[in-house]
């Protein structure tokens, strides 16, 4: 586990060494609590992955960061700093069925919005812009689908164009929420592989999973989250079925005997509560 | 001819090019207001509009429009308010906050019009027109009030295209980057109430939405860009303005409003049947077409397996065999495949019934089709 120590050095700059930290972070949804003074410190070079059940304050916690939403206390550093001066840093990926696919607009114009931050409020994206918004949906597979319309795309591929959205904002933190939703067995591989390069080109990931089953083989860093941080630190550490007890309740279904000495770092739960299991692929 | 007589009289040009302007800004605004599925608070921000009339009005003390577009404006935007406040801070959901926000608002309209006309003499003045809509009481000098409202109201769009873009796509997103969402969705319908309000001379409070959404409504089905479809959207607008100014002076005692709306929901269901990809008659056309094509394709793999069962590539199969294969009657299926030249009918024996046999073309094409799924090169959907 990381320290909690609390430096600000000569520079003004706040717990530097850290992609992300985050400190007694407490926010609420009419009245009642969804995050509860998390403290989370996220090392730069990892892929790291928020897991935690449902109204855990998984997606909370990412809007906190980006100041979607505003938090009750607490306060989020990123590289050091507050996230108002380093957004260019930061690239967002919001839950895909967040937003309206039956907007009329393309695949590639939704991409050119990742270098509106770049471009300021009165540039408008030229030839330049265009070339590199392609270059981020070939990086994702998806050149052929420029041109087309986004309510025309499987599940799978409106993900890919939001990650290429993201890709093109050439950031040193992702921050994703559930990038794995929904979305087919190729795109999952895709993502997976994407993830890889982006973590081999010295960047950070911070993605909110759901999927139990797979957070140790695609991440290596995690946070168990339930209003409240259970624990956080490298998936080998933290990846036990006493955290993972202690995160989703005693009723969490371990697949492997073996993970149930304590400490174990084999656990493979197979399926937590019923509203948790894994919905199947949409497209 | 009797179009440009009629464009020659100068109330039918000044009403003709009020409503050419009410009908861009209203279409242009109208697709952010679609979008962003705030279509009904266009109804209440109209019916809303009109205590701020008649306040409007006995503030100024006459019939001008300055005034009259401002209290519009301010009461629209404090039922807007009140929708906001019962939907945040109660349990009341959006459509039922819409519903008591604009029915207390055009109450209140309604009783302050009534008593404005008991002791003002607003009949002269031409307040009821806010009703429903007067078009004849537009004058030149309300033109250049409209006209510079408009103006201002599309620079703003123009300017800010690209947030107004991201903030109604993904509004999540644009706060990532950084921008001011709770500022440009103020904007944002601040603009869709001035567009409905400098419209409630020509149109009224009760109709006026139609004119912001029907024009929206017709775009949406033919544009493929938001770019695309806002100016669609201004052209429909404007086309269902001028359009209904004109049949209006055409045809005595047929009021302006009211047409310029028809003309605009013409539009819509126009566009709602035919348009490409998104309209009715075009999916039913589309969903024809491959339903035939895929029993065709099925009756051609059909007769090829047939073939190959026999080892014969051109053994003649029995209709009634090939009906039984199918699971259904193929007589049509087959004479359509007859006519593209990819099954020839043979006489095998005179009292049995048809028989048919594959063509080189058609055996082509049920090799082809029987190449499995997902190897083919345009299935697509794989990865670079």
């Amino acid at each position: 586990m990381t320290t909690m120590a609390q430096v600000t050095n000569a520079t003004g700059m706040h717990e530097p060494s850290y992609a992300l930290h985050v400190e007694d972070l407490t926010a609420s949804y009419s009245g009642s609590a969804v995050l509860w003074d998390v403290d989370l410190n996220v090392p730069p070079g990892v892929l790291a992955a928020i897991v935690g059940p449902n109204g855990a304050g998984k997606s909370t916690l990412l809007k906190c960061v980006i100041g979607a939403v505003r938090p009750a206390a607490g306060h989020v550093y990123v590289f050091g700093r507050p996230y108002r001066r380093q957004r260019h840093r930061v690239a967002y990926v919001p839950q895909r069925t967040s937003v309206d696919w039956d907007f009329p607009t393309t695949a590639l114009d939704v991409v050119t919005m990742g270098l509106y931050g770049r471009l300021g409020w009165l540039r408008q994206p030229r030839r330049r812009e265009t070339d590199e918004a392609l270059e981020a949906l070939a990086m994702v597979g998806m050149d052929a689908y420029g041109e087309r319309q986004i309510s025309q795309l499987s599940g799978g591929q409106q993900q890919r164009v939001f990650l290429a959205r993201a890709l093109v904002q050439d950031a040193d933190l992702y921050l994703m929420d559930e990038p794995f939703a929904g979305v087919d067995a190729t795109t999952e591989r895709a993502i997976v592989e994407l993830l890889k390069d982006l973590r081999g080109r010295g960047k950070t990931v911070v993605a909110v999973h759901h999927d139990l089953q797979t957070v140790s083989t695609y991440f290596d860093w995690l946070a168990l989250l339930n209003v409240r941080l259970i624990a956080q630190g490298p998936v080998r550490e933290v990846y036990t079925a006493e955290h993972l007890r202690a995160a989703y309740g005693p009723r969490v279904v371990l697949l492997n005997a073996g993970a149930e000495q304590p400490g174990s770092a084999a656990a493979a739960p197979a399926a937590v509560d019923a509203g948790e299991r894994r919905a199947p692929p949409l497209d | 001819m009797e179009l440009f007589a009629l464009l020659g009289d100068f109330t039918v040009r000044t009403v003709a090019i009020g409503a050419a302007l009410v009908g861009v800004v209203a279409g242009a605004l109208g697709s952010f207001a679609l979008l962003r599925q705030q279509s009904l608070l266009g109804d209440a921000l109209s019916h809303a509009a009109l205590p701020g009339v008649c306040l409007g009005f006995l503030l100024a003390g006459s019939r001008q429009l300055e005034p009259i577009l401002a209290g519009a404006l301010v009461s629209g935007a404090l039922a807007a308010l009140l929708v906001m406040v019962l939907t945040r801070a109660t349990r009341v959901k959006t459509d039922a906050a819409l519903g008591v926000s604009l029915s207390l608002f055009f109450a209140v309209g309604t009783v302050l019009l009534t008593y404005v006309q008991r002791h003002q003499g607003a009949a002269q003045a031409g307040l009821d027109a806010f009703l429903f809509g007067q078009a004849a009481a537009l004058v030149p000098r309300d033109l250049t009030v409209i006209g510079i409202v408009a103006a201002v109201s599309l620079c703003i769009v123009l300017l800010g295209w690209k947030e107004l873009k991201v903030t109604t796509f993904d509004a999540d997103f644009a706060r990532s980057l950084g921008r001011p969402v709770v500022a440009i969705e103020f904007v944002l319908t601040v603009l869709i109430a001035v567009a409905v309000v400098i419209g409630l001379q020509l149109v009224g409070v009760i109709l006026m939405v139609a004119l912001v959404i029907a024009p929206a409504a017709a775009a949406r089905q033919w544009a493929t860009r938001l770019e695309g479809m806002v100016l669609l959207a201004a052209l429909f607008g404007a086309l269902s303005g001028v359009t209904g100014a004109l049949i209006s002076a055409s045809v005595r005692g047929l009021a302006t409003g009211p047409l310029i709306v028809l003309v605009a929901s013409a539009l819509v269901l126009v566009s709602l049947l035919v348009a490409p990809e998104r309209g009715l008659l075009w999916q039913l056309a589309h969903a024809t077409t491959q339903r035939r094509s895929l029993r065709a394709h099925r009756v051609l793999v059909d007769l090829y397996r047939l073939g190959q069962a026999h080892d014969d590539p051109s053994y003649p199969s029995e209709q009634g065999m090939l009906d039984a294969y199918f699971g259904g009657r193929t007589g049509h299926v087959l004479r359509r495949l007859q006519r593209r030249g990819l099954v020839e009918r043979v006489e095998h024996m005179p009292e049995e019934g048809a028989h048919w046999v594959l063509t080189e073309g058609g055996r082509e094409q049920a090799r082809e089709l029987l190449v499995p799924f997902g190897t083919r090169e345009h299935d697509g959907g794989g990865l670079a």
